[in-house]
């Protein structure tokens, strides 16, 4: 069979599963990165609070998770995590036994975590760009807390982040990879069974490639575009 | 706590430790001078050079490095010609494989840092050079790349620690490094927590270390954009040329 | 080769032309410069007088016309699409060790101590025994006043010192024809002194001296001929005491006037 019948959407295709695989790349890492914006919020609020505690937990989080394989943060995720259900499972009844978890969702909690780090680093710099007459001028006007931070502060630190925000999330999607591990049938998965059903590796891997370079040129184009948006109006008028 | 088992695990992985630091050290070493060559053939001007580099960088960057290593370690073995080859000596193993598969990787990410670094030379020192007579090579010797790496060096720290990170990948293609031993460990224990916990401060302690280092290097090789130190020091600088 | 024979110019400039696209910079510029000349270049910015130096050293590529340099023309060819590039690297990069250049902005190389600056082109380009340069080098700071400022970098000087410095990086050369371009142009009034007063010093020893530059006093009291360029072209060509006196170019007579005050 030639690589075009194995790679299109005739009976014997695997283009359909490809496709769908592709998709749940993109929906694995939508959702880590949606976790990794949350982490990475907190952990820049803690980065930048006046509170030594906060900002010590901040560094520690952002350098451990830099730091260590983000396999290796999937693995304890997703095998740590049974390993937790199983023995809560036998406080409660009594019995062992093994318990699975769901892969998407740790995959996604494990790419998010790491995110996160990344996130957190971003928002920090974003936030400090913001130049603070603004801050100033907002508060000399009455406004204080909520008002301050969702009217002034969010909408600029949005602003600023895009372009950094733009290389975590194809850090993301590299590392989404990396969720393969558990079973999860995205991309890389999805062509690791159809090279072994087909005995074709370069055939599938080389397709794989191709989608992952689509998916990440498509996020260059679109954070880039999001950025000449936001960024209007400012610098070179 | 349960220290003999910690003691046991911490041992047992760092029996991985001289694998984890070989491709580290081996892929970061052939994948430099990759990086340099890419990064010159932007720079040469020449069409086809120019666009081959960018051809290069834009696959390997946009590609998810697992991929890449899948693709030469499992890929190539598709074609009879290649397993007839001289070439399947190398590509048949696994180290080979991962050493190969994380110099290209980290080559395409270093080009970029190098042509970020080339393009922040000032071009009045460029074209100061010039004036004395230097030929393009000298020119780039003295001149150009001591500055570029220079100024180069913080992007390139940050991208060492990437590829000591990276280098856990190596376990899925069956090498056993700190990663693969932590996995054998846990296959045989269950004790998945303690054993992953145990290979991530193995990790860290190496950046950590490996961070010191750059920033160390960084202070030696850039006195020029520290504030000005003691005369004493200043006139040992001089003796020492 | 033909030094000390007053036949062979020092540089010599033949109908020098330049453009940018469709500015045409210099209009077809000639002058001799002899050993021992010490000639101002002076003119309006804009006039060509800094693309006219850059030329000389191939900086920029003429767009026609020739630079002849002790006798030696520096070869051109001419490309497809019409532009005139370099036709021999080597032989520019021989003749430019043997005119050295001081710039606007200083240029030292910023990773590179003062004195490793000077060091630098007598030991990599010329291949001369270390040793012997260092000494030579030291003698150059401490005759251009910052010998005690040899381990320093550029970025931990002064304007002033930094441009004395590359003064001291270009003589390091044993150059024979020495290039300056607006070297007092970037510094703060109160640094320029030093720098002219080392100039001053060079040009006392009877080197061969080009230099573009806006002060007045330095063309008048030091150089012994003046180049005027307007829009190109030279307009006014003598030494500084006839020119000074009283210059038959009208458009002279107005620069002069306009940077007296100065």
């Amino acid at each position: 069979m030639s690589a075009f019948e194995l790679l299109g959407f005739g009976e014997k295709g695997w283009g359909a599963l490809l496709l769908q695989a592709t998709a749940m790349t993109l929906a694995v890492t939508l959702t880590a990165f949606f976790f990794g914006g949350v982490f990475g919020a907190v952990v820049a609020r803690g980065k930048l609070s006046d509170s030594m505690v906060a900002r010590v937990a901040g560094d520690v989080y952002t350098t451990v998770l830099r730091g260590v394989p983000d396999l290796l943060v999937i693995y304890l995720l997703y095998f740590g995590g049974s390993q937790l259900l199983s023995s809560l499972y036998r406080l409660v009844t009594g019995e062992t036994g093994f318990i699975g978890i769901n892969a998407f969702l740790t995959g996604a909690m494990a790419v998010g975590v790491v995110s996160g780090a990344y996130q957190a680093e971003v928002f920090r710099g974003a936030y400090l760009a913001i130049p603070r007459g603004e801050i100033e001028a907002a508060r000399s006007v009455g406004m204080s807390g909520w008002t301050l931070f969702h009217r002034i502060v969010l909408p600029q630190v949005l602003r600023f982040a895009i372009p950094g925000l733009g290389n975590v999330w194809q850090l993301a999607l590299k590392e989404s990879a990396l969720i393969s591990v558990t079973g999860l049938v995205e991309l890389l998965r999805q062509s690791q069974v159809a090279s072994g059903s087909t005995r074709q590796p370069f055939v599938f891997y080389s397709a794989a490639a191709v989608l992952y370079l689509v998916l990440t040129s498509v996020s260059t184009w679109t954070f880039n575009k999001a950025e000449s948006t936001a960024m209007r109006g400012v610098r070179r008028a | 706590m349960d220290f003999a088992f910690y003691s046991e695990v911490i041992w047992r992985l760092l029996g991985g430790l001289p694998m984890t630091l070989n491709i580290a050290f081996v892929s970061v070493a052939v994948g430099g001078l990759f990086a340099v060559g890419l990064a010159l053939m932007q720079e040469s001007g020449v069409a086809p050079l120019v666009w081959i580099s960018r051809a290069y960088v834009f696959v390997f960057r946009g590609t998810p490095l697992l991929v890449q290593m899948f693709l030469i370690f499992y890929g190539l073995s598709q074609f009879p010609e290649i397993r007839a080859s001289w070439a399947w000596t190398y590509l048949r193993q696994p180290y080979f494989c991962a050493v190969l598969a994380l110099a290209m990787n980290t080559a395409a990410y270093t080009a970029e840092i190098l042509r970020g670094g080339l393009q922040s030379v000032p071009f009045g020192q460029i074209e100061a050079a010039r004036a004395c007579g230097m030929s393009r090579v000298t020119l780039y010797r003295r001149v150009v790349l001591p500055i570029a790496v220079r100024q180069a060096l913080p992007a390139y720290g940050t991208e060492l620690i990437l590829m000591v990170r990276a280098t856990a990948l190596a376990s899925i293609i069956t090498i056993m490094e700190i990663t693969g031993i932590a996995q054998k460990i846990n296959s045989e224990t269950f004790r998945a927590i303690e054993v992953f916990v145990c290979a991530g401060v193995i990790y860290l302690a190496i950046n950590f270390l490996l961070s010191r280092v750059v920033m160390a290097l960084e202070h030696w090789l850039t006195p020029h954009l520290r504030a000005m130190p003691h005369e004493q020091l200043l006139a040992k600088v001089g003796d020492k040329l | 080769m033909a030094e000390g024979s007053a036949a062979v110019p020092a540089v010599s400039v033949r109908d020098l032309r330049k453009s940018f696209g469709a500015l045409e910079v210099l209009k077809g510029v000639s002058f001799d410069a002899h050993d021992g000349d010490v000639i101002s270049i002076l003119g309006a910015s804009g006039s060509g007088k800094s693309t006219l130096l850059r030329c000389i050293n191939m900086l920029e590529t003429p767009s026609a016309g020739d630079v002849v340099v002790a006798g030696e023309t520096i070869k051109l060819r001419q490309r497809r699409d019409g532009r005139v590039e370099p036709a021999d690297h080597r032989q520019i990069d021989r003749i430019r060790s043997g005119l050295s250049m001081v710039f606007q902005g200083f240029n030292l190389w910023s990773h590179m101590t003062v004195l490793q600056n000077v060091m630098e082109a007598p030991v990599h380009v010329q291949k001369r025994p270390k040793a012997e340069v260092r000494d030579e080098a030291m003698a150059l700071l401490a005759k251009v006043g910052i010998a005690d400022r040899a381990g320093y970098y550029p970025s931990h000087l002064s304007g002033g010192q930094q441009q004395r410095a590359a003064i001291a990086r270009a003589l390091a050369m044993k150059p024979k024809v020495m290039l300056f371009d607006e070297p007092t142009s970037a510094l703060d009034p109160e640094l320029v002194g030093e720098v002219l007063r080392v100039m001053r010093a060079i040009a006392e020893e009877g080197r061969t001296m080009l230099v573009v530059t806006h002060e007045m006093g330095f063309a008048r009291d030091v150089s012994n001929r003046v180049l005027f360029l307007h829009q190109g072209q030279i307009e006014a060509d003598g030494p500084p005491q006839e020119l000074f006196g009283a210059s038959k170019s009208e458009r002279f007579r107005q620069f002069i006037a306009r940077h007296a005050q100065g």
